[in-house]
């Protein structure tokens, strides 16, 4: 672990893995220390924001350091189903990339128990670890300029959904009716870190 | 009620932001100069985080159906209500029917108007601010627009001016360092802070952007992407600054070399397109 200044409002520590990041923001979270605002994780760090009238980096700092990060792992959250059919554009070069027929992916796809490792992007737009690594693809190498929502799609170590119409350049294996994102909703996203994610076809 | 009838070339509803879902992929928003949100509302009678509109290089035209008192704050520009001309910094009466006029503002490039009771749009998220980036909160205002008038007020005006300083001709904007400093070469730190950058018109409510010497990066690997804030300065492939203003996105994958301290982003929403910035490394004693 490794904790990097960030301003007057925050810092940055960086970890060994998502693992590490998921454990850490996990306990952050369930005992929010004093003055701290947000915490957002990354691939490989969680920012930590905090107010410096309420308390300072050193304070903040040490209740991070004192934090045991490998404790966690993914799977404590709740369990959230995703009704997908497998007709997404991009499902024949995944195939191809992969090296397997496209039934297979689909198959390997919905196979997998994911977690939201975090949130980016768009509002509610989860990146969900935990996939068969067969299904491991670069993204497309032109991005498209419009995905509809509901696209689910795969990109390095990562499957995704787009909660609404965006341009985006992930390979697009199928669609899902779920809605992702309403803001009139608490909380507004379906998806939120640590969430446990299966694809139902 | 309020009646848009010319919004200039953006007008937009904000208030101090949506904080705490960052982690859900939404950034904070709201006022991109926060001090003069807050000034604006304070000279009213609000609560400092009620919503106002921020106007951009002047040119709004609004109809007031009731009197109403307002104060106009950050990029002063010439005013006038009902055909009298008002001051900024202070609170202004609007009778009913009064045609409240923003000319273009000589120095800085985003004035708020404070309305008595704040603007009462529908809340998104905790906050009726206009996100750009991510969609969220109204559209811009348009004209046509009807905009009510909450109840938001909690006391009286009681001051009659503000002393606000000028807004800088040349702005040097204090940066403390990290956290990925160590991503560019030694020079290209020297660099950023005795080069003069110029602000470019493709700046936005997403961030400001500069012209001037690009920062070589020190390697050629590649950022996981990581947690973006407010007054980050961000190094993309073309070594082009970018500083990071109220709808940033929440992460983001290019290096940032310091964070602009908070009362000098507020000067940077100011800066209009081919002002003259410069950056100094800040106190580095952290607290």
């Amino acid at each position: 672990m490794r904790i990097l200044r960030y301003g007057r409002e925050a810092l940055l520590v960086e970890l060994a893995g998502l693992g590490e990041v998921t454990g850490l923001h996990r306990a952050l979270s369930e005992a929010l220390p004093p003055g701290v605002a947000e915490l957002v994780p990354a691939a490989r760090t969680l920012l930590v924001t905090y107010d410096p009238a309420a308390t300072t980096h050193d304070a903040v700092a040490a209740v991070v350091r004192g934090t045991d990060v490998t404790a966690a792992t993914a799977g404590r959250g709740p369990l959230v189903e995703l009704p997908v059919t497998y007709d997404g554009p991009d499902l024949e070069e995944v195939a191809r990339l992969a090296g397997l027929p496209a039934d297979e992916v689909a198959r390997r796809h919905a196979a997998a128990e994911y977690a939201v490792a975090f949130c980016g992007f768009a509002p509610g737009f989860a990146y969900l670890t935990g996939g068969d690594p067969a299904l491991r693809v670069p993204r497309r190498s032109t991005p498209r300029t419009t995905v509809p929502a509901g696209a689910v799609g795969l990109a390095d170590e990562f499957t995704g959904v787009y909660p609404r119409p965006s341009p985006g350049g992930w390979q697009l294996l199928g669609t899902t009716g779920a809605p992702l994102w309403d803001a009139d909703r608490d909380p507004p996203a379906l998806l939120a870190p640590g969430t446990r994610v299966r694809f139902v076809p | 009620m309020i009646e848009v009838l010319a919004p200039g070339p953006l007008t937009t509803v904000q208030d101090l932001g949506r904080p705490g879902y960052a982690h859900l992929g939404v950034g904070r928003s709201g006022a991109a100069d926060r001090g003069s949100l807050r000034l604006a509302n304070r000279l009213v009678g609000n609560p400092e985080a009620a919503a106002c509109l921020e106007v951009t290089l002047g040119g709004l035209e609004v109809r007031f159906a009731v009197a109403a008192t307002v104060a106009l704050t950050g990029a002063p520009c010439p005013v006038t209500a009902g055909g009298r001309a008002g001051s900024v910094n202070g609170p202004l009466g609007v009778r009913a029917g009064d045609r409240l006029v923003l000319g273009t503002p000589g120095r800085g490039l985003r004035t708020y108007l404070a309305v008595r009771g704040g603007i009462d749009v529908p809340p998104v998220l905790g906050s009726r601010s206009t996100d750009l980036l991510s969609g969220l909160g109204p559209g811009p205002v348009a004209a046509g627009d009807r905009l009510r008038i909450g109840g938001d007020a909690h006391g009286q005006p009681t001051v009659d001016h503000a002393p606000v300083p000028v807004l800088p001709g040349a702005l040097v904007l204090r940066v403390l360092p990290g956290p990925r400093d160590d991503w560019v070469t030694a020079a290209a730190r020297e660099r950023f802070v005795s080069a003069e950058y110029t602000v470019s018109p493709q700046s936005n409510r997403i961030g400001v952007r500069f012209d001037g010497p690009a920062l070589e990066r020190a390697g050629a690997a590649e950022l996981p992407s990581e947690g973006m804030v407010r007054g980050a300065v961000q190094v993309p492939p073309d070594g082009r600054p970018v500083l990071f203003l109220a709808d940033h996105p929440v992460t983001g994958g290019y290096p940032v070399i310091g964070v602009v301290e908070p009362g000098d982003t507020d000067l940077a929403a100011q800066a209009r397109p081919g002002q003259s910035v410069s950056f100094r490394w800040g106190r580095t004693l952290w607290r």
